[in-house]
C-alpha cells in the first residue's frame, strides 16, 4: 500500500536563507498585533470586564433580535449587545457592568438579571446566565496575565535547565511571538476575549514549545554529530529532518480541533479557534523563528561542544 | 529498548486492564450501576461539571466594611458605657477611620480613662491567632486628651473570618433544605463562600435564600403616632418606619407598600427560636409558618404578650415586616404561627430561613453563573460527536500515514483514550466542556510521540540501519525528545490548574492527566506492541 506523505524523505530546504522573509514578517505583523491591542484594544468578555451574559432560547423558530434588543435597551443598563447564537432562536444577551462603588455595583448586576428576566418574562428558555461582579472581573484578569506570564518563565527555566541559555532565549521568543500574534487576531477579529482564551493561550504556549522543543532537540543532537558542519547547515538540516514530524503532528491536531471547532457547540467556538489559530502560528514559528535565532547566539564556542561528549559521530553523516 | 522483561509486559498490561476497569463504569448509567454492577469492581464515574449538568455556582462575599461599622458601634457604645459608669467626662465621641475616638474633657481623668478604656482591649478569642497576644483593638492616648481605640487588621481579619465560618453554617443548613443533590458549600479565600448546586431548576430561588440575612425580630409596634405622619415628619427617638414585606404573589414597589411605625428595642430575636414548620391556616386554609420558641424565648414570649393584649406587635425580617398582629390574649405556649401574604413556597422558604438562622453578616452575589439543564446536555451531545468525529478522522489518517505502525498506533490511542478516562474517574476530577475539548485536544496530540517515533525510524533505516536496529535506535532516540516536549506542556497545564475557575481548571486536569497518560501509551504501550509484533514476526523490511 502507499502511505500518504506530506514531506518527501529527502527535502533540503534552506530554511535559513528563508529567514530574510519570516523575520521582517513577523516583525512587521507583530508590531501590527501590538498597535491594534493598543488601539481597538481587546473585546473583553464578561470574565474581565465585568457584567451580564445571559443565553435564551425563544418559543418561536426564529428570535426577533430586534424586539429583544428594543425591549432590553428600554431598560436602561447602558450598553446591551444582542446577537444570534448557534442557532436561530438561540440568543445570547451581553449587559455592561453597572457603575457603582464596591458592593453597590455587584447589587446593582443582580438587579440586571432580574429585570431582563421580568422583561423577557417566561416565554424563553434561560440556558445561561452568568453574573460577573467589577472586584471578581478584576482579580481574574490579574491572575489571568499573571498566569500566561509564569508559564513563559517557568517553561524558560525548564529548558534552560535542559538545553543551553540560547535555546531557553530562542524558545522563550518563539513563544512569546505567538502569544502576542493570538491577542492580534484577537483584536483584529474583536473576538471575545475570556478566561477560556487565557486557558487557550496556555495550551498553545505548551503546544508551540512542543513543537520548539522537538527541533531544538535535533539541532542539539547534530550539533554534537557534526562537529564541522557550518551552524547554519546544522540548523538547516535538523528542520528539514524533523519536517515531516512537525507537519504530520500538526495535521492530526488540526484534524481533532476542527472536529471540536465544527460540531464541538457554540459554547467552545471561540476557544477551539484560538487553539486552531494557535496551531498554525506555532507550526510556522518553531520552523521560521524559533530555530533560526540560534544563529544569532553564537552556538558553537559555547557549551554545547563539549569535548567527549557522549554519542559523538555514531554514524557518518546522511546523503 | 525492543526486549520486555515478563515482569514488564505484565506490568504494562496490567496498568491497561487497571485503566479499563476504572473507565468502564462510565458507559452505565448509574441506575444500573446500583443494581446490577458488580460491587467489587471500581464503580466511581466522572463527575460533570455544572456547565454539563446544569446548576448554579454562586460565589458570595462577605462585606468587610460591614463587619468593621458595626464592630466599630458596639465599640462605640462600649466606650460610652464605660466612661459613664467611671463619670468621666467627654466630647466628640465617634467612630471613623476605623476607630473610635473621644476627646476626654479633664486632662486630670486622662490615666484613669487609659486605665478604664483598657478594659476594652481584648484579646481575639478564636484560638489559632491567640496565641500571639493579638487584640482586637489597640489604645492610642494623646497628651491632648484625645484617645482612640482602633481596630487592628488582625482583629478585623478574625471577626471576618468567623462571620465567614458561620455563614458557611448557615448556608448549609438553608441549602441542604432546597432538596437538590451534593450541593457543595466552601470557603474561598479570606472572606469568600462558594456554593454549587448541580441540576437546579430554579436558580433564582437559590439567590433569594442566599442573599437574605434573616434577620429576624419581634418588636413592638409603636402606637404613639401614625406610621404617616411618622414619615411625613420625625418618628420618635426609639422607633422607626418599617415597611411591609413585598406580596410575591403582586409585587408593589416600596412606596406603595403598607408603612409600619416599629420601636427599635428587639423583645425577641430569631436566635430563640427553635423551630419553624410551613403550614397551613385551619381556618382560612391560606399558607402560614408556625412556629415554636426555646425556654427562654418562650418565657420572654409570654411576659411580652401578657404586658401587651390588645397592642400590635410586629414581626420583622430584614427590616421588612412580614406581619403585624394584634396580641388577643397572652401565649403561654411559647409557639405561634405568622400570617403573611405567603405562597405555600414562600412560606416555606421563610421557615428554611428561620430555621437556619441569620447570618452574621450581609453576604453579597460578586459571582453567578447558572447553566440550565438543557445546555449541559446539548454541550455534552456536541463534545460527544466531535471527540467521536475527531478520533475517527485521526485513527483513519494514522492507518493512511503508517498502515500497519498506524494501526498499532491507533490500538495505543484507544489505550489513551480509556486511561485517561479511568484516570479522571479515579481522580473523581470533574469534567467540563473545556475538560472534553481537553481529551479531544489529546487524542489529537497523542500521536505526536507516535510520529516522532515513526518518523525518526523511517529516517534511521533510510541511512542504511537494519529493521529491527532503526526499530530500536527510533525509540530510544525519541523518547528524550518525546519527554522534553511534553513535560514544558505538563508545566503549562499546572499553571493553568492553578489560575483555577471551575471549567478552566476541567480543562488543566484533563490535559495534565492526558499528558501522562500519552507518555505511557504512545511510548511504553506502543513499544510493547511493535516488540510483540517483531517477535512473532521477525520481519526483514520496515512496514513503514
Amino acid at each position: 500500500m502507499k502511505k500518504l506523505r506530506f514531506i518527501p524523505d529527502d527535502t533540503n530546504i534552506h530554511f535559513m536563507r528563508h529567514r530574510r522573509w519570516s523575520f521582517p514578517l513577523s516583525g512587521t505583523l507583530l508590531i501590527a498585533s501590538i498597535v491594534l491591542f493598543l488601539i481597538s484594544g481587546l473585546n473583553y468578555g464578561i470574565d474581565f470586564k465585568g457584567g451580564t451574559l445571559i443565553e435564551i432560547q425563544t418559543a418561536e423558530q426564529t428570535a426577533d433580535l430586534a424586539f429583544i434588543r428594543g425591549e432590553l435597551n428600554n431598560l436602561g443598563f447602558g450598553d446591551v449587545e444582542v446577537q444570534e447564537f448557534g442557532a436561530p432562536n438561540d440568543v445570547l444577551i451581553r449587559i455592561q457592568t453597572q457603575e457603582g462603588e464596591g458592593e453597590d455595583a455587584e447589587i446593582a448586576q443582580q438587579r440586571v438579571v432580574d429585570q431582563v428576566k421580568a422583561t423577557l418574562g417566561n416565554t424563553v428558555t434561560y440556558r445561561r446566565v452568568e453574573v460577573v461582579g467589577p472586584r471578581v472581573s478584576g482579580e481574574l484578569a490579574t491572575t489571568g496575565a499573571i498566569s500566561v506570564l509564569s508559564a513563559l518563565l517557568a517553561i524558560m527555566v525548564y529548558i534552560w535547565f535542559r538545553f543551553e541559555w540560547q535555546f531557553a532565549v530562542g524558545a522563550v521568543v518563539a513563544t512569546a511571538h505567538d502569544v502576542i500574534m493570538t491577542i492580534g487576531v484577537f483584536a483584529l477579529l474583536q473576538i471575545d476575549f475570556n478566561l477560556t482564551t487565557i486557558a487557550a493561550i496556555l495550551t498553545i504556549v505548551g503546544y508551540s514549545l512542543n513543537d520548539t522543543v522537538v527541533v531544538y532537540d535535533r539541532i542539539r543532537e547534530d550539533l554534537r554529530k557534526y562537529k564541522k558542519m557550518p551552524l547554519k547547515e546544522v540548523l538547516d538540516q535538523a528542520i528539514n529532518r524533523t519536517l515531516s514530524r512537525t507537519t504530520l503532528t500538526s495535521f492530526t491536531t488540526l484534524l481533532a480541533l476542527c472536529s471540536l471547532y465544527f460540531l464541538g457547540g457554540e459554547v467552545i467556538r471561540s476557544f477551539t479557534f484560538a487553539m486552531i489559530w494557535g496551531v498554525f502560528v506555532g507550526t510556522y514559528s518553531s520552523i521560521f523563528i524559533a530555530a533560526p535565532l540560534l544563529i544569532y547566539f553564537n552556538l558553537r564556542s559555547d557549551s554545547v561542544q563539549k569535548p567527549g561528549d557522549e554519542d559523538e559521530l555514531e554514524e557518518a553523516p546522511a546523503s | 529498548m525492543l526486549h520486555f522483561a515478563r515482569w514488564k509486559v505484565t506490568l504494562v498490561l496490567l496498568v491497561a486492564v487497571v485503566g479499563l476497569l476504572f473507565s468502564i463504569p462510565n458507559l452505565f448509567s448509574d441506575q444500573t450501576l446500583q443494581d446490577e454492577y458488580p460491587s467489587w469492581l471500581p464503580n466511581g464515574k466522572l463527575v460533570l461539571g455544572l456547565d454539563l449538568q446544569g446548576g448554579a455556582h454562586i460565589l458570595m462575599q462577605v462585606e468587610k466594611d460591614g463587619i468593621i461599622k458595626d464592630r466599630l458601634e458596639i465599640l462605640r457604645g462600649d466606650v460610652r458605657s464605660a466612661l459613664r459608669e467611671d463619670k468621666i467626662g467627654y466630647t466628640g465621641l465617634a467612630a471613623r477611620d476605623g476607630a473610635v475616638q473621644v476627646r476626654i474633657r479633664d486632662l486630670a481623668q486622662l490615666e484613669s480613662a487609659r486605665a478604664k478604656l483598657k478594659e476594652l482591649v481584648q484579646p481575639i478569642s478564636t484560638s489559632l491567632l491567640s496565641g500571639g497576644g493579638a487584640t482586637e483593638t489597640s489604645l492610642e492616648v494623646n497628651n491632648d486628651g484625645l484617645v482612640r481605640l482602633v481596630l487592628t487588621e488582625e482583629g478585623i481579619n478574625a471577626r471576618v473570618s468567623s462571620a465567614v465560618a458561620q455563614s458557611v453554617e448557615v448556608i448549609r443548613r438553608r441549602v441542604d433544605e432546597l432538596g437538590t443533590t451534593e450541593p457543595s458549600i466552601q470557603r474561598e479565600g479570606d472572606s469568600r463562600i462558594l456554593v454549587q448546586v448541580p441540576g437546579l431548576q430554579d436558580p433564582d430561588r437559590l439567590k433569594d435564600i442566599l442573599e437574605t440575612t434573616a434577620n429576624l425580630s419581634f418588636r413592638m409596634v409603636d402606637t404613639s403616632m401614625a406610621a404617616e405622619t411618622a414619615l411625613q415628619t420625625r418618628p420618635p427617638l426609639d422607633s422607626e418606619v418599617l415597611f411591609e414585606a413585598d406580596d410575591p404573589l403582586n409585587p408593589k414597589p416600596q412606596n406603595e407598600r403598607t408603612p409600619y411605625l416599629v420601636q427599635k428595642r428587639v423583645l425577641i430575636s430569631g436566635d430563640e427560636l427553635d423551630d419553624a414548620q410551613p403550614t397551613f391556616d385551619s381556618r382560612t386554609n391560606e399558607p402560614v409558618v408556625s412556629f415554636r420558641f426555646n425556654t427562654s424565648g418562650a418565657k420572654k414570649f409570654a411576659r411580652v404578650t401578657e404586658q401587651n393584649v390588645g397592642l400590635p406587635f410586629a414581626i420583622v425580617l430584614d427590616n421588612e415586616v412580614i406581619s403585624a398582629p394584634t396580641i388577643r390574649e397572652p401565649i403561654r405556649g411559647g409557639s405561634g404561627i405568622i400570617s403573611g401574604s405567603f405562597t405555600a413556597q414562600s412560606a416555606n422558604d421563610l421557615a428554611v430561613l428561620m430555621r437556619a438562622g441569620a447570618l452574621p453578616a450581609k453576604l453579597t452575589i460578586v459571582e453567578e453563573r447558572t447553566v440550565g439543564p438543557g445546555l449541559g446536555a446539548d454541550s455534552i451531545a456536541a463534545g460527544e460527536i466531535a471527540g467521536i468525529v475527531g478520533a475517527a478522522a485521526v485513527v483513519v489518517f494514522m492507518f493512511l500515514a503508517y498502515g500497519l505502525f498506524g494501526l498499532f498506533a491507533n490500538v495505543s490511542l484507544i489505550v489513551n483514550v480509556v486511561l485517561l478516562l479511568g484516570v479522571l474517574s479515579f481522580l473523581g476530577a470533574t469534567l467540563t466542556l473545556p475538560g472534553i475539548a481537553g481529551i479531544v485536544l489529546t487524542i489529537g496530540m497523542a500521536v505526536d510521540a507516535n510520529v516522532l517515533i515513526y518518523e525518526r525510524i523511517r529516517e534511521e533505516n533510510n541511512y542504511g540501519r537494519s529493521t529491527i536496529a532503526a526499530i530500536d535506535t527510533g525509540y530510544s532516540r525519541a523518547l528524550a525528545t518525546i519527554l522534553d516536549a511534553n513535560i514544558t506542556t505538563f508545566i503549562a497545564a499546572v499553571i493553568l490548574f492553578s489560575l483555577g475557575s471551575g471549567p478552566v481548571k476541567g480543562f488543566a486536569v484533563t490535559l495534565a492527566v492526558g499528558i501522562v497518560t500519552t507518555v505511557f501509551s504512545a511510548f511504553t504501550f506502543n513499544r510493547l506492541v511493535v516488540a510483540t509484533w517483531i517477535k512473532y514476526r521477525r520481519p526483514s523490511k520496515l512496514p513503514i
